[in-house]
């Protein structure tokens, strides 16, 4: 039991907004009241539920080999063991422990891993069981699966949702994530998608037809999260089209487009690399079947992972750094490269620029989730600092005197004036992303909700601020205590289980016997092995 | 001057990066011997190794056998590190200026992505001397590493700048994926020297067995390296007669690469 007094709630899924009130835990839950317990006096101070994390890359075999690629990167950020927690080692892909523990330190009580190829998902639930405190699930990577364009090109819309409800069950995940739809597949030989209609070699169909369908299957198996889109030709100038005709594409059906910062760039491939939010903010703006989470980059060495190969072959031609390119048989692809974001390289300062043009420029925060894609454009460490530039227009104007001029002067940024204010920060940081998951019981703080809640002191420096929290508690535990660890807990994993059609599994079997190295039977991730709390989120 | 001489034999590696001149400076004896030194996995202090005879100097002098004693003198801006005995891994490693000494033999990663500053081994040197970590992007980046005995394999990896001098044998891999830099080997150097070579000058003053990525471009008399030589000489290397003045065969590589670089071996004859 544990009461928290005096503190400013910030809690915008109740309409709370700055005012002083009571919260009171029990049982891992926000109450009505309590009687007795530990009662923390927060005066002063700023409390909001848990951070949520919607769309990050923490677990599973391309995290793992971004791990055993990056050894340099290990080094410069030793983490040791201390009396209430294991050693291990950060920087941009920090090892499981070390990611648990800094979302923790940092505030964030949930997060979701963006892309685990169905295959690839017990190794995933491996990894989860080894990562602290959070709460946790996967998006299943779906966009470039064989047995699912072979249903869409041979109209057998029943048969793919059976399928899906199926893929979702076999692997206990939580979401459909479409990654470069078709692209990767014609990676496969040698080819990509360029546009969404595209043929994808080989079977018929086009990357729009895989994102209508998806989408539409996602609505019908009325799961709690929408397809999860990262769009065709991520990180390619003049792409802002492709996004534009994803979005339209959707044409009023739910969908989530994932980092559009990436996505956002006009001109053409070698020239007149530019922004292009400003359409695209307003067509997202106006369509509120549309959420995005932004993305950002910041400036600094990361290492970029991506179930989209030929990006990260194209990253690697950049850069000439080591890569990896990985074929995920039937299933999807993956490709891993160090980055290196410079303030003074023109593309990359656009790329900075672009992001924040998204927070400033989308009107309603509810459709908008803080990311930076960890580690892609910046590792989660990074995202008090991004508070810190929507809080601070003067930072923000410090910053762009940092940055190439050229770049940032073909941007809107230098003409923004919006500052986010806090009730702001909680919604894009907790409440939009809780909401735009589905989970009903996180990003708040009303009777029911879990009791994740992170209590700041109050200070001018907002990246100070949001970097350590005085007390983090998770399911009611005080595991963060003046910005250390005082206790080592395990989280739940969130999954679906969608209803299916068992007849479907005949096809699968026979699909399976004929395409896959592996067996019907040792595919499907055994729930009482793999997921040691295992949440089942409802479907309503 | 301040001495440190070892008194008890760690049974585990001791991690000695607390050992540099700029740590030392200014500090009295019973500082020093008070700084902190993990110990395997259990936190211990110098002292409880070292007699520590002196307060802190610009130059220190470590005597015994250090063999276990990793990471001295690792990131040094300044001043003189002697050691009278043999040093363990990861000895100067990053420095980045002053001068290290060993009259005796050094472990792997001695000068490991060393930053400036020289290294003199009386003995012979571990695996990368003067080397790059796992999946660093630059081993060393300037300096000066000389070796009067043997040393191990990827000796000069991923070598920026600087020279290596090595007076004996080096091992597999020499100057492997080098970016710039020249690399001295006066004995026999192992297999697949200069594989992955950028740019660069590998010299060997004994016939090697090169890659198929090398091919023989012409022999030559390259005035840098009788500049290179005379430097050697200053440092107080011996350097073997003719060699200063005699031909070279030049083969450039690898063409796995750019085959902008060279390997340069000694024409006997
Ligand atoms: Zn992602």
């Amino acid at each position: 039991m544990l009461k928290i007094i005096n503190g400013e709630i910030y809690d915008p899924v109740n309409n709370i907004n700055g005012e002083v009130r009571e919260i009171y835990v029990d049982k891992g839950q926000i109450t009505a009241s309590v009687a007795g317990g530990r009662t923390i006096d927060a005066a002063g101070m700023v409390v909001m539920p848990g951070g949520v994390d919607m769309h990050c890359h923490i677990a599973g075999p391309k995290v793992n080999t971004a791990r055993k690629m990056r050894p340099e990167d290990h080094r410069l950020d030793p983490a040791p063991r201390t009396p209430f927690t294991r050693s291990g080692v950060g920087k941009t892909v920090p090892t499981t422990f070390v990611t648990g523990y800094r979302y923790a330190a940092m505030g964030y009580t949930t997060a979701f891993d963006a892309a685990v190829p169905p295959m690839a998902a017990r190794h995933a639930h491996e990894e989860f069981s080894d990562t602290p405190i959070i709460d946790k699930g996967f998006f299943v990577l779906m966009g470039n699966n064989e047995f699912i364009m072979r249903q869409i090109a041979a109209g057998e819309h029943e048969k793919l949702r059976h399928y899906v409800a199926w893929l979702l069950q076999a692997s206990k995940g939580y979401g459909v994530k479409l990654v470069n739809p078709g692209g990767v597949e014609m990676w496969k030989s040698l080819g990509n998608a360029r546009s969404i209609d595209d043929e994808v070699t080989g079977f018929g169909v086009t990357p729009r037809q895989i994102i209508e369908s998806l989408a539409e299957v996602c609505m019908e198996l009325r799961l709690p999260h929408c397809a999860h889109i990262h769009c065709n030709n991520l990180g390619v100038a003049g792409n802002w089209q492709t996004t534009m005709d994803t979005m339209k594409a959707l044409d009023g059906r739910r969908g989530h487009l994932a980092h559009v910062q990436f996505h956002s760039y006009g001109g053409r491939p070698g020239k007149l690399f530019t922004s292009r939010v400003q359409e695209l903010a307003e067509y997202v703006n106006t369509h509120p079947n549309l959420t995005v989470d932004i993305g950002q980059v910041l400036f600094g060495d990361t290492t970029s992972m991506t179930g989209d190969g030929p990006l990260a072959y194209m990253l690697h031609q950049i850069s000439g750094r080591k890569w990896v390119n990985v074929d995920v048989e039937n299933e999807e692809g993956c490709g891993i490269v160090p980055v290196e974001y410079k303030d003074k390289n023109y593309v990359h300062t656009t790329q900075w620029a672009i992001g924040l043009e998204w927070f400033l420029l989308i009107r309603d925060p509810w459709r908008i989730a803080l990311s930076t894609d960890h580690p892609n454009g910046a590792s989660f460490i990074a995202y008090p600092r991004i508070i810190r530039l929507l809080m601070d227009r003067e930072y923000r104007r410090e910053m762009l005197k940092h940055v190439n001029p050229k770049a940032i002067a073909k941007t809107t940024l230098p003409d923004q004036d919006r500052e986010y204010s806090l009730y702001e920060i909680a919604i894009i940081t907790r409440a939009a992303p809780a909401r735009i998951l589905g989970l009903k019981n996180k990003g708040h703080l009303g009777v029911g909700a879990d009791a994740d809640i992170t209590i700041y002191d109050k200070n001018e420096d907002k990246e100070k601020m949001f970097s350590s929290p005085r007390y983090v508690i998770k399911e009611g535990e005080v595991l963060v205590e003046d910005g250390h660890i005082r206790q080592e807990t395990y989280g739940r994993t969130l999954y679906v289980s969608p209803q299916y059609d068992p007849a479907v599994e005949k096809d699968i079997r026979e699909y399976f016997d004929r395409y896959y190295t592996i067996q019907f039977e040792n595919y499907p991730v055994q729930l009482e092995n793999y997921l040691p709390r295992p949440e089942e989120v409802a479907i309503d | 001057m301040t001495t440190l001489t070892l008194k008890l034999q760690p049974k585990a590696p001791l991690e000695g990066e607390a050992i540099t001149p700029d740590n030392f400076l200014g500090k009295p004896a019973a500082a020093i011997a008070g700084l902190p030194a993990m110990h395997g996995n259990e936190p211990a202090l110098l002292g409880d190794f070292f007699q520590v005879d002196g307060d802190g100097s610009e130059e220190i002098v470590l005597v015994g056998d250090l063999r276990r004693v990793k990471s001295i003198a690792a990131g040094m801006t300044r001043g003189t590190v002697i050691i009278q005995g043999d040093a363990g891994m990861h000895l100067g490693a990053g420095m980045r200026g002053g001068e290290i000494k060993v009259y005796g033999n050094a472990g792997d990663w001695t000068g490991a992505e060393l930053a400036g500053g020289k290294i003199y081994i009386r003995g012979n040197a571990g695996h990368g001397l003067g080397g790059a970590y796992r999946g660093s992007r630059r081993g060393m980046n300037r300096g000066l590493i000389i070796v009067d005995g043997n040393a191990g394999n990827e000796v000069g990896a991923v070598m920026r700048r600087g020279v290596i001098a090595v007076a004996g044998n080096a091992g597999d891999f020499t100057g492997a994926f080098m970016i710039a830099g020249s690399l001295i080997v006066f004995g026999q150097m192992g297999i697949r020297a200069g594989a992955g070579l950028l740019r660069g000058s590998i010299v060997s003053l004994k016939p090697a067995e090169l890659l198929p990525t090398y091919r023989y471009a012409c022999t030559c008399r390259p005035d840098f390296l009788n500049l290179i030589y005379q430097k050697l000489k200053r440092e107080g290397m011996s350097i073997p007669d003719g060699c200063a003045t005699g031909a070279y065969k030049r083969y450039s590589g690898d063409f796995n690469r750019s085959g902008k670089g060279e390997i340069l071996i000694y024409d006997q004859r």
